[in-house]
């Protein structure tokens, strides 16, 4: 294959491909790393009395997206550079189509809950 | 021993459903005989069931949609003739749990098993030879994509002659098809008849998303990718976002009937409008599914047969992508009177409107394709003008349905039903019927005759609005859809008109059998020695007609968009030097497809009739199959030189020596 | 020592100059893998899915029990931490198959698998509890969504084992031959995506019910 090193920033790459050996485990070990303070950062702030309960959801929604992203940038190795154009753009529009769903469906179905009839007797 | 199965299951006393069984089956036992008794089982294996040719694959999608074309019309005109005379107190000939089954068979036949094979099929056919490229990314999976749509279709089929069809409408909403309310095997049948297609779907859309991402020739950059494949592209894009949500909804509705969850039962906490708004996220994309390609066929076709580059190209494009992102954001107007309130509704209605933009940039930019160009009317282009001028009273219908206050109106109305029939019939039939005859020649070597092509077309066009201006009329009266019988005797002269409208239609079905019949007769007067019958300007056209399996001997290097056009001007001007031929690797035949969608098929049919055992050995057989197939060591063939050149007899590129 | 295969001489135009877009067909590597990616973002469409009934209906107990009343947060951590030393693990599989290293990659497998079976282990022995309670999926639409969602999960988890026994009998019997290979890459990535969406399972379900 091509031993030109500069080649290689130019090259098409599959989403995760493996480039060097030395590099990978010290990537996958900072991976590890953050995943395990994010994890336990996760855990501690859905019980803990020191942040203020109504921001807790979007503390916890912040450290799984960054967990999510730590994933995905040591173990699998998608960013923004030139040769991880299309599969950074795939994720891209699959984020899209999960937010859409998720929030989507959310907001729609609060609205259309809202607007039902009161029902006469409690739901078995 | 055998679950719900019983000798019951078979429609004995049902007149109708049990002549159509027979005849089926009758129809299936003569052709499977002809094909044995003439010796052309080995032939039909080898290079037609085991084939990962995309060229192969392509052909046998369309012919699926166009068989199952046949039982879908059916079923239409089964019910425009029950409803030209169940008015006023008559009942017609169809009970109502038949009328129910039949027109839910027909959506769901028309929209998964005709419309979405004719449309994979042709971009299975044209894509790679579009692109430059000898087959598509996964040919494997591309095989075993295709035999588990037909396990889906058989399934489908199947339900006709053993037990019940669902009683739900296409979509089958609950609570009605919940267990509760639909404990027969109908929407059993439905479910897993489409989760399994849809897997094939599935497949197809990763296939061709990386052919045409990753695998162009060289030189072709995606501004000069050809404007098929960039429909191409956004309508397999869409597929990989939307299908996994109905794969998941389904599977949310199996768990309800099959393991009693709630999710959408009455009871316990279950929400039916979840259902409905999960369905649209998948439903709406769907559509531009099946419209982006056909948007694709017409543009080749208009531009080919007007001997100009299409106009506007880049805006193309951009409307292209434009409306595949739009088309995730316009779900809600599907269920505007489901209640989500006026804010919910106004943003969708608006997004809607919106997302008419893009397409009227499209219709402008045929128009002007057109506009000056030295246009050949062939029968193409009889489908291209009939697409534009259909398509846009189907359009406009759409935006008036936009507004949510008309939509409260005319929800679920004959006018809804005339709605969409006149986008999908406009633009995805005619579409069909364009790209069929435009690339016929192509895959079979000789084009189809003329006269019969224009003659359906007729038949057609004036069918399709006989049949369905009707009903925007009756909309607007106050007709709803899906009607076994009704009371006002005013809407029966619209009802007959209607009818006759399907009659017309059925003419031009019959004369497109016709055409393929006659076509095949004549083949030698019909032959297509070039491989460029309409002076076209892609790619495909640079090949012989049929292709050598490989395509090309050698990649093309592309210079342009257009680029077949580009080569033959480069010809005139330039010596093309000779292309140096190399072996070539090829991929090989394999059953592994077939096998597969036949223990599909096994465990599908099993899981309708709770046959237990039989469907945990159809997953076994499944899981064994692929095992075995996974230790398949060599999958590729070499293809030497001497082949290359042997096959390469017919014009390879303008300007090579033949 | 590299993975990657020789381009095939007509696919190449001048690498250095012609952008990506430009070259040709790609090489079979980035074609998979590539490939394989979307099929993962379709997996994760279908989750989405799930997690949209999930955040719909949460709230739908009928009268039964809640996720807070149900879930136990101990057990949680275990899982996670199980899933993601087996997705770190994963990665030394992926590296030991890059060194064309047997022995590593056997290691490297077998502990991933043991991992992810643990995860799965304390995954049924949690739904085997509820069930047992009279807190099943049938007994709400919560608790439907609950199971579908997880369960999902740990479906794709099993599968997941499953395809790694397989990969191991592959490695044993055909040895790190380009298919091979290209199937264990697909694995890795599919491994790392299964621990991508339990960060949100984890999340959204469990710290979420309160």
């Amino acid at each position: 294959m091509n031993e030109l090193p500069h080649a290689r920033a130019t090259q098409d790459l599959a989403p995760g491909e493996e480039q060097g050996g030395r590099e990978s485990l010290a990537r996958y070990l900072t991976g590890l790393g953050f995943a395990i303070v994010l994890t336990l950062a996760s855990f501690w702030a859905a019980q803990t009395e020191f942040v203020w309960p109504p921001s807790v959801p979007i503390l916890l929604a912040v450290l799984a997206i960054g967990q999510m992203g730590v994933h995905l940038v040591f173990f699998l190795q998608i960013s923004s550079a030139p040769d991880q154009t299309n599969n950074f753009l795939a994720l891209a529009f699959g984020v899209f189509v999960v937010a859409l769903v998720v929030f989507g469906s959310m907001i729609i179905m609060a609205n259309l809950n809202a607007n039902m009839m009161p029902s006469p007797m409690p739901m078995g | 021993m055998l679950g719900k199965l019983t000798w019951d299951a078979i429609p004995w006393d049902q007149p109708i459903p049990l002549a159509a069984a027979a005849s089926v089956i009758v129809t299936i036992v003569v052709v499977v005989a002809i094909i044995v008794a003439k010796g052309w089982l080995p032939t039909l294996w080898n290079e037609w069931i085991t084939s990962v040719d995309h060229k192969r694959i392509g052909v046998m999608y369309f012919i699926l949609g166009l068989v199952m074309l046949l039982r879908g019309f059916t079923d239409a005109i089964m019910m425009r003739s029950q409803q030209a005379i169940a008015a006023a107190g008559a009942q017609g000939y169809l009970p109502p749990e038949h009328f129910d089954q039949i027109f839910s068979a027909h959506g769901t036949i028309m929209i998964f098993f005709v419309a979405m094979p004719f449309m994979i099929g042709l971009m299975n056919f044209v894509v790679p030879l579009q692109l430059g490229i000898r087959d598509v990314a996964f040919p494997v999976l591309n095989s075993v994509g295709f035999w588990i749509t037909a396990a889906g279709v058989l399934l489908v089929n199947i339900s006709l002659v053993v037990g019940e069809f669902a009683k739900t409408g296409w979509l089958a909403y609950p609570p009605l098809s919940e267990l509760a309310y639909s404990p027969g095997v109908g929407v059993d049948y439905y479910l897993w008849s489409l989760q399994i297609s849809g897997v094939g779907t599935l497949l197809t859309g990763i296939n061709l998303t990386t052919t045409i991402l990753k695998m162009r020739a060289p030189g072709m950059s995606y501004s000069r990718m050809p404007i098929f494949c960039w429909t191409a592209l956004a309508a397999n894009l869409l597929i990989i976002a939307a299908f996994p949500i109905l794969t998941g909804t389904f599977a949310m509705l199996l768990l309800d009937r099959y393991l009693g969850f709630h999710f959408f039962t009455n009871e316990l906490g279950g929400n039916a409008m979840m259902y409905i708004n999960l369905i649209w996220a998948w439903g709406h994309p769907e559509v531009y599914i099946l419209i982006l390609p056909a948007f694709g066929i017409f543009s080749e076709v208009i531009s080919t047969f007007s001997g100009k580059p299409l106009f506007g190209r880049r805006s193309m494009i951009v409307a292209t992508m434009a409306i595949c992102m739009l088309s995730f954001l316009v779900w809600l107007h599907h269920f505007f009177t489901m209640g989500a309130g006026a804010n919910v509704n106004g943003f969708f209605g608006v997004m809607t409107m919106i997302i008419a933009v893009p397409t009227g940039v499209k219709v402008f930019n045929w128009l002007f394709t057109l506009y000056g160009g030295s246009i050949r009317f062939g029968v193409p282009v009889y489908w291209a003008i009939g697409f534009m001028i259909t398509f846009i009273i189907g359009g406009m219908t759409g935006v008036m349905l936009a507004a949510p206050p008309t939509d409260f109106v005319l929800h679920n109305s004959l006018f809804l039903v005339a709605h969409f029939h006149n986008v999908i019939i406009g633009g995805v039939v005619f579409g069909a019927f364009a790209g069929y005859n435009y690339w016929f020649p192509k895959a079979f070597g000789f084009t189809l005759h003329e006269g019969l092509g224009k003659a359906s077309f007729w038949c057609w066009f004036v069918g399709f609005y006989l049949a369905f201006m009707p009903l925007y009329a009756l909309g607007l009266m106050g007709a709803t859809r899906r009607m076994q019988h009704y009371a006002d005797p005013g809407w029966q002269p619209l009802m007959l008109v209607a009818f006759a409208g399907s009659v017309v239609i059925l003419a031009g079905i019959v004369l497109t059998i016709a055409q393929l019949v006659v076509s095949i007769r004549s083949r030698e007067n019909l032959r297509d020695a070039t491989g460029d019958p309409w002076s076209g300007r892609t790619l495909e056209w640079s090949t012989t007609s049929p292709p050598p399996p490989w395509n090309f001997a050698v990649l093309p290097q592309v210079e342009g968009s257009d680029a077949y056009w580009e080569m033959k001007k480069r010809s005139t001007t330039q010596r093309v030097a000779e292309p140096r031929l190399q072996p070539i690797e090829m991929p090989k035949n394999t059953p592994i497809g077939f096998v597969i969608a036949f223990f599909a098929t096994v465990t599908g049919f099993a899981l309708v009739w709770h046959i237990w055992w039989m469907a945990i050995l159809g997953l076994i057989g499944l899981f064994g199959a692929v095992l075995i197939h996974g230790w398949r060591v060599s999958g590729e063939v070499e293809v030497s030189i001497e082949v290359l050149a042997a096959v390469a007899g017919g014009p390879t590129a303008p300007g090579a020596e033949p | 020592m590299t993975t990657l295969e020789t381009f095939t001489p007509e696919a190449m135009t001048d690498s250095k100059a012609a952008p990506i877009s430009e070259r040709g067909p790609a090489r079979t590597e980035v074609v998979v893998g590539f490939g394989f990616w979307l099929f993962l973002l379709s997996d994760i469409v279908i989750f989405a899915t799930f997690f949209a009934a999930y955040a719909v209906l949460s709230g739908n107990t009928a009268g039964g029990p809640s996720g807070a009343q149900l879930f136990d947060r101990w057990r949680v951590l275990i899982e996670t931490a199980c899933l993601l030393a087996s997705s770190f693990t994963c990665g030394l599989f992926s590296m030991a198959i890059q060194r064309r290293s047997f022995a590593g990659a056997f290691l490297g497998a077998v502990v991933t698998f043991l991992l992810g079976g643990a995860f799965i282990a304390l995954e049924v022995s949690e739904f085997a509890r509820m069930i047992e309670t009279g807190a099943g999926p049938t007994r709400s639409a919560f608790l439907s969504a609950f199971f579908a969602l997880v369960g999902a999960h740990g479906l794709h988890v099993t599968l997941g084992l499953v395809w790694l026994l397989t990969m191991i009998a592959q490695i044993a019997t055909l040895g790190f031959r380009p298919m091979v290979v290209r199937r264990l890459f697909c694995f890795s990535l599919f491994w790392h995506a299964l621990d991508i969406v339990w960060i949100g399972v984890f999340t959204i379900v469990y710290l979420g019910a309160r």
